[in-house]
């Protein structure tokens, strides 16, 4: 008995110490240290049959130079609020879209409701690339977008949509939508469709009674679907280098030039760590808050 | 159980083939060899070739220097390579198993041994310049016939790029030879290394930053080809492959290349064994094999870059052997400049300063 719940629990835990906790630890590791021209390029590195001196002698030589240098340069505070503000807004965007998707898969007739599933589901049978790419396809000056635009008389000469931050909400959207259709038609299927037809029962409008009985009811979804665009749209590296210009100032972008151009990774790594605290402070205090509203209706 | 030893024997010989069948891992640049090499390599010598291709020599750099890439051959250019050898990233060629050493061309040899000396380790694949790509037709549209097709005042003056920003102007993204081209410009040392002198290209690039589409190192051979920009500053070989393509395609572009009258920067490609290579003796037989004299000019004859093999001369198309855009007369090889690698300190600034550059910030 003791042993089922030991390895109930255990199971989470040890997914969380060795694929979140020990590369996390490794990080943060390197970016105490310093810059070198080796392999690994930094130093120290951790020799553990050193014995206890060396050991010891690696930990005197962390130190948090690396964070104080962020702070010397306008460039990392810029691409965290850069970044910030592209994941909000293309997360808004995305469910602005994917709410009324979602809503119109909930509604629909039964016998279709697999259908629509199955198609919100069908792009990620081809990879995330090729349809990034595709866009470049679609958006590029001679691209079928202008294309079909100009045959249609609509504009007169071809508009610039590609490498713009246009082209990267655009790529952002269609990517992660079917992340927050899927957790909003969850709620949406599971709602009682009769507290709707109480609430005009007793008077409400439709737009009320959606206001007033399915919007709070899919919050959850909401919340988990804005989560899952929001997360990945903020270290976003793939498609702002594919769509987005040379101005478009990414945090995933800056910590790629770390990586590669300046071959700096301690200064990567705590470029990283900063971008993993932004993400995680807010994600658990929204949770206490959760847990307090919680304890609050009980 | 009853069993024959016959087929077991037979079964046991061909895992033990399986496991000791050779084979060679290639880590080069994109667009840069005749892939019919690659074919030819394995039938010639039995040896199976994994052949993977980068764009930029940072990428590379961060795989060599985090160990345990799985190649056996990389490519990385001068610079570059004499850092990751300082970082003790690739082990010393053994000259017994190269005895096509002798087919390289010593004028060559004594350039890239300022970046590995005695050449110890590593062989010339490619050398080239970085110049400036432009379509005949398109560029004299918007500047007139008299355009300077050859002179870095085509990208480098406002005047002219203001004009060219509707048709279209790709940059390297490489800091390394876009910075050492705008001081060149202004008339300072391009291989400078004091940061005041390198902030002046800053002041290069933002009078024309307004007029450049992007920054990139690989995209503009086919947005030349195929006319979605006019200009391109790039790598020799690479415009002259879009070049071919916009021929073949028959779409009526006309790309051509040229070396800035005030000069341009001259690099070299350089084939080396990574220290960890699991297989370095078939490495050994692919470097071997690449500097065969008709391998050599095979390559050569496809991707349009010059050689640092002198035997293969003899069998590269006279086209190319004659071009001096290519292979340039002593004239222009006197106004092409190397340069050194940045420490650590100086690469951050150049760094930085080329993302403000991108970017604006």
């Amino acid at each position: 008995m003791n042993l089922r719940r030991f390895s109930l629990i255990g199971v989470p835990y040890l997914w969380l110490v060795l694929f979140f906790l020990a590369p996390f630890l490794i990080v943060l590791k390197i970016s105490l240290s310093d810059y070198a021209v080796s392999i690994p390029p930094y130093t120290p590195t951790l020799d553990v049959f050193g014995g206890w001196a060396s050991i010891s002698d690696f930990f005197s030589k962390l130190d948090f130079d690396t964070f104080k240098f962020l702070t010397t340069d306008d460039l990392y505070w810029k691409a965290y609020l850069s970044s910030l503000q592209i994941a909000v807004v293309a997360t808004l965007i995305t469910l602005s879209v994917g709410f009324p998707i979602a809503y119109g898969m909930a509604r629909a007739p039964e016998e279709w409701r697999a259908t629509l599933m199955m198609l919100v589901i069908l792009p990620f049978w081809t990879s995330f690339l090729i349809r990034v790419y595709s866009w470049m396809g679609i958006l590029g000056k001679e691209g079928f977008l202008n294309g079909a635009l100009l045959w249609l008389g609509i504009i007169d000469d071809p508009l610039t949509i590609l490498n713009t931050n246009v082209a990267v909400y655009i790529g952002i959207v269609y990517t992660y939508l079917p992340f927050m259709i899927l957790p909003i038609y969850a709620t949406l299927d599971k709602l009682d469709v009769s507290l709707l037809e109480a609430a005009e029962d007793l008077g409400c409008t439709r737009t009320s009674a959606f206001w007033l009985v399915t919007a709070p009811m899919s919050r959850p979804g909401i919340i988990a679907g804005c989560f899952l665009v929001f997360i990945p749209a903020l270290g976003e590296f793939v498609i702002p280098s594919l769509l987005g210009g040379s101005g478009t100032l990414m945090i995933g972008k800056v910590l790629w030039e770390e990586f590669s151009s300046n071959r700096d990774w301690p200064v990567a790594s705590a470029v990283a760590i900063i971008l993993l605290l932004i993400l995680i402070i807010p994600i658990i205090l929204f949770q206490k808050n959760q847990e307090r509203q919680a304890e609050a209706d009980q | 159980m009853k069993m024959t030893w016959l087929p077991m024997a037979a079964a046991l010989a061909a895992v033990a083939g399986a496991t000791t069948a050779e084979e060679v891992r290639v880590y080069n640049w994109s667009d840069y060899i005749d892939e019919e090499l690659l074919t030819k390599f394995e039938e010639e010598t039995g040896i199976d070739l994994i052949y993977d291709v980068f764009d930029s020599n940072e990428l590379l750099e961060t795989k060599m220097l985090a160990g345990g890439s799985g190649y056996d051959v990389v490519v990385p250019s001068g610079t570059f390579l004499q850092r990751q050898i300082e970082a003790g990233a690739f082990q010393p060629l053994d000259p017994a198993k190269l005895p096509n050493l002798g087919n390289m061309w010593d004028v060559i040899e004594e350039r890239t041994e300022q970046y590995d000396p005695d050449n110890a380790y590593s062989v010339n694949y490619m050398w080239g310049t970085t110049g400036i790509g432009y379509n005949i037709g398109m560029v004299q549209e918007a500047l007139g016939e008299d355009a300077p097709l050859n002179s870095w005042s085509l990208v480098f003056d406002p005047a002219n790029m203001e004009k060219l920003a509707d048709c279209g102007v790709y940059f390297l993204d490489a800091p390394a030879e876009m910075i050492p081209a705008a001081l060149l410009y202004i008339g300072e040392d391009p291989d400078s290394h004091d940061p005041d002198v390198i902030a002046k290209a800053e002041e290069v690039y933002a009078a024309v930053r307004p007029y450049i589409r992007k920054f990139h190192s690989s995209e503009y051979i086919n947005a030349l080809a195929n006319g979605e920009i006019c200009v391109a500053v790039g790598w020799s070989g690479d415009v002259f492959q879009a070049q071919y393509a916009a021929s073949e395609a028959e779409n009526g572009h006309e790309i051509d290349y040229s070396i800035p009258v005030e000069g341009a920067q001259m690099w070299f490609d350089q084939m080396a064994i990574p220290v960890d290579a699991p297989n370095p003796d078939a490495a050994h037989v692919f470097i071997n094999f690449i500097m065969d004299a008709q391998n050599s000019a095979a390559a050569t004859n496809y991707v349009w870059y010059a050689s640092g093999n002198e035997a293969a001369q003899e069998f590269i198309d006279a086209e190319i052997l004659e071009y001096p855009a290519v292979y340039p007369d002593a004239e222009t090889l006197g106004k092409l400049f190397t340069t050194t690698p940045y420490d650590a300190g100086v690469q951050r600034v150049v760094t930085r300063l080329w993302t403000r550059i991108k970017s604006g910030t």
